[in-house]
């Protein structure tokens, strides 16, 4: 395999760079890995011989986690670096980050950092290929992907849903990733939050914004629903969390006003109780636990791709051969 | 006795005369001795053939950051000079946001001497409004403009309490000086990292709305209104700003105002990608502000084109777009900027353009120059308003080279820089001929 003939390109900084045949051939890959989860030894040598490093400036166990089971089931060498203990600062070595990971010779960097635009930034002064894992308030692409995997399973399409993006908007990357995911792949796609966190402009994005959540749910036919962060109570953003479960909180109740069955996504983790309730989370409209396995087969998916693989190969890579 | 300079057959544009023809100059003794059509070399006298070339009064740029002291890595007082004279500028007024901050008589003296010893563009040092710019109280004013501060401001951050204002302009109306404000309402977004919009949505940075410049400038000219004091509104990019200014003029306040370079030249979409080069505060702004910034500058609403030359280390700016500082390098490429991108456009004339590069900006700070009237200081800058040019960083005199305009191709450029009589700097090139007598 050579990254340099990838269909992705070098690097997975965002969705915002990719189009809907990039992302549809990203998903159409994943769904042979799927399978590889589910065997007794949960492993084949696609990827023997690549080293990847797991560079993780900001905490993030599921993440971190997720993507570690991908590289291995793959057959990576892989390091894990979690920066945010360690003697590197965040602003005092992204440079010298990228330097020292060229001068080792790494395959391929998996980065979650606070600042946005810190993937492309590492992607720009390195050969080794950058997956975003999540960088300030712009991108997480692969969660998005494994969120359009996880519909596509349900609901049969992408094309012509109607989606909603719940809660937290302005400080959420997963949502700017789902936004251009979605739109590129035919969704309709809405907003809807308190005012105080929706980012300007949004509507130029081409999503329509609600305010109230009873419009949401009876326009959409999936509510992706974003954890909304204790510190954002402290922002000033929201009064209490108490008031937003009430007014913008995702329950059993409204979820049975809906003139449809309607879907129900969580990037994770979740405050129970705030914006989504117990009932939701844990019922049968609730696909939560879908998208962590679904996951691990997209990151398979974007690191074999990445590394050069062809999505009309995954099925025989699955079977065992070295891509 | 110092040697005498004939500047001769140049395109003499000199606003503060009403004049544009071609004429003599002779410089003697710091000044200028006579000006007219036909003047003979005296002995003692060097010739400068300025055929073909524009010969205005020297340009001052009345906003730039020269760092020292606490930041000699960006750029120093001697640098920065010379980097001013190379892009044309025979004086510029240092901002006093070093480290420690100039707020007291004895950093202004340093400054200013730095400045002299530097013999390149005159340096005039600017002080604080508040001691240690903390914002509390001010700073001595009076011995500051004893020692060589001709101007007021806490640049780098806003005048936050209205009542320090309310003083400063008070006060400074005993020194005749203006009291330079930079607009912002920092409380509106204190982490905000660049123009609030829709790059600012896509990017995931935070965004600053023009409303926290607006707020700021509308405080600052009721103050104005209020005490009679001399306002001068830094860096001004905003269109509600720039409309502001010009009905508080039509009302007779006391206001002028700025205009940089990258206001009027640049969108934030130059910030796309995440370009730490084009991050600056006030930040780039919508066309439609750009266009009322270019409108302002055309009639009169904004008085002076300054730089606010900002050198940064080049390390520094390279980092993630919320770890790098605010600013950019201006004092050489200014000119050519302005020239190519808002006087070859149609924006405004040659003559306004030296209107708003010496005349006002001499006028607004109380500075010597900004006229070439016989007995006048001896600055002046020569322009070849045909040389065609590509903005190389790494030919920069200043230190720093964090400019958006790498690479841009521009037509017009300073080929020689004269302070007090004497030639500070000029251009390598063929098409300055010179000879002794
Ligand atoms: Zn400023």
């Amino acid at each position: 395999m050579n990254p340099s003939v990838s269909s992705l390109g070098k690097d997975l900084v965002g969705l915002e760079d990719l189009s809907g045949d990039q992302i549809i051939s990203i998903l159409d890959t994943a769904e042979p890995f799927k399978e590889i989860s589910e065997r007794r030894i949960k492993k084949v040598p696609v990827l023997r011989g690549k080293t990847i490093v797991n560079l993780f400036f900001e905490a993030s166990t599921r993440t971190r986690v997720s993507f570690e089971f991908a590289e291995k089931r793959l057959s990576a060498d892989t390091v894990n670096i979690a920066a945010s203990g360690s003697s590197v600062v965040k602003g005092e070595t992204l440079v010298d980050t990228a330097r020292n990971l060229e001068a080792m010779r790494i395959d391929m960097v998996v980065m979650r950092h606070g600042s946005s635009g810190a993937a492309r930034f590492l992607a720009e002064r390195i050969p080794s290929s950058v997956i975003n894992a999540g960088d300030g308030q712009h991108e997480h692409p692969t969660q998005a992907l494994l969120d359009l995997l996880t519909i596509r399973d349900h609901m049969g399409r992408i094309e012509g849903l109607r989606v909603c993006i719940v809660g937290d908007v302005l400080h959420s990357r997963v949502a700017r990733s789902n936004i251009y995911g979605l739109l590129k792949l035919g969704a309709e796609v809405a907003v809807c939050g308190p005012p105080t966190l929706m980012p300007p402009a949004i509507q130029e994005l081409g999503v329509t914004a609600f305010t109230r959540i009873e419009e949401a749910i009876e326009w959409a036919g999936v509510l992706n629903v974003l954890r909304l962060q204790l510190e954002r109570m402290h922002g000033g953003f929201v009064p209490s969390l108490r008031e937003y479960n009430r007014i913008w909180g995702v329950s059993s109740q409204r979820l049975a006003a809906a003139p449809r069955d309607v879907l129900v996504l969580h990037p994770g983790p979740m405050n129970r109780g705030v914006e989504i309730d117990s009932d939701v989370a844990d019922g049968p409209h609730s696909v939560i636990l879908n998208q962590v396995t679904n996951g691990v087969a997209i990151r398979m998916a974007v690191l074999y791709l990445l590394a050069g693989g062809r999505q009309e190969s995954a099925e025989a890579a699955k079977q065992g051969g070295e891509a | 006795m110092s040697e005498k300079l004939l500047l001769k057959g140049g395109r003499v544009l000199d606003p503060s005369q009403d004049l544009d023809g071609v004429r003599d100059i002779l410089l003697a003794d710091g000044m200028v001795a006579a000006l007219g059509e036909q003047i003979d070399a005296p002995e003692d006298t060097r010739i400068i053939d300025c055929a073909g070339l524009l010969v205005t009064p020297g340009l001052i740029d009345v906003h730039v950051h020269l760092r020292e002291p606490g930041g000699e890595h960006k750029e120093t007082i001697a640098s920065g000079a010379r980097a001013a004279a190379a892009g044309g500028f025979t004086a510029v007024c240092a901002m006093p946001n070093t480290d420690p901050a100039m707020d007291d008589p004895a950093s202004v003296g340093f400054v200013a001497a730095e400045g002299r010893r530097a013999q390149a563009a005159r340096v005039y040092p600017v002080g604080c409004i508040s001691v240690g710019r903390s914002g509390e109280r001010l700073a001595p004013v009076g011995e500051m403009v004893d020692a060589g501060a001709v101007a007021i401001t806490d640049d780098g951050s806003p005048v936050t309490n209205s009542l320090l204002m309310r003083l400063a302009l008070e006060y400074a109306q005993s020194f005749g000086i203006p009291v330079a404000d930079h607009p912002e309402d920092l409380s509106l977004s204190p982490s905000g990292q660049m123009n609030e919009g829709l790059v600012a949505t896509r990017l995931g940075l935070k965004g600053k709305p023009n409303a926290m410049e607006d707020i700021h400038i509308l405080r600052d000219i009721m103050l104005a209104e209020l005490t009679g004091g001399h306002l001068h509104l830094q860096h001004v990019s905003t269109r509600f700003g720039v409309e502001s200014i010009r009905q508080a003029k039509s009302r007779g306040v006391h206001v002028t105002a700025e205009a940089s370079p990258h206001h009027l030249v640049l969108t934030e979409d130059a910030v796309d990608g995440y370009r730490t080069e084009a991050k600056m505060n006030p930040p780039l702004r919508a066309q439609t502000d750009v266009d009322a910034v270019r409108a302002g500058l055309a009639d009169g609403a904004l008085d002076i084109i300054a730089t606010d030359h900002a050198p940064h280390h080049y390390d520094e700016k390279e980092a993630a777009f919320e770890d790098a500082p605010n600013g950019i390098v201006g004092l050489e490429t200014a000119v050519g900027i302005v020239l190519t991108r808002v006087v070859n456009e149609g924006v405004i004339d040659l003559a306004t353009m030296v209107e708003r590069m010496s005349c006002q900006p001499a006028r607004a700070f109380g500075l010597p120059g900004g006229t070439l009237a016989e007995g006048s200081v001896g600055d002046v800058s020569v322009l070849d308003l045909d040389a065609q040019w590509t903005v190389d960083a790494a030919a920069f005199l200043s230190k720093s080279r964090n400019t958006p305009f790498a690479g841009w191709v521009l037509q017009g450029a300073p080929v020689r820089t004269i302070v007090g009589g004497k030639t500070v700097w000029e251009a390598a090139r063929e098409d300055v001929r010179e000879d002794a007598t």
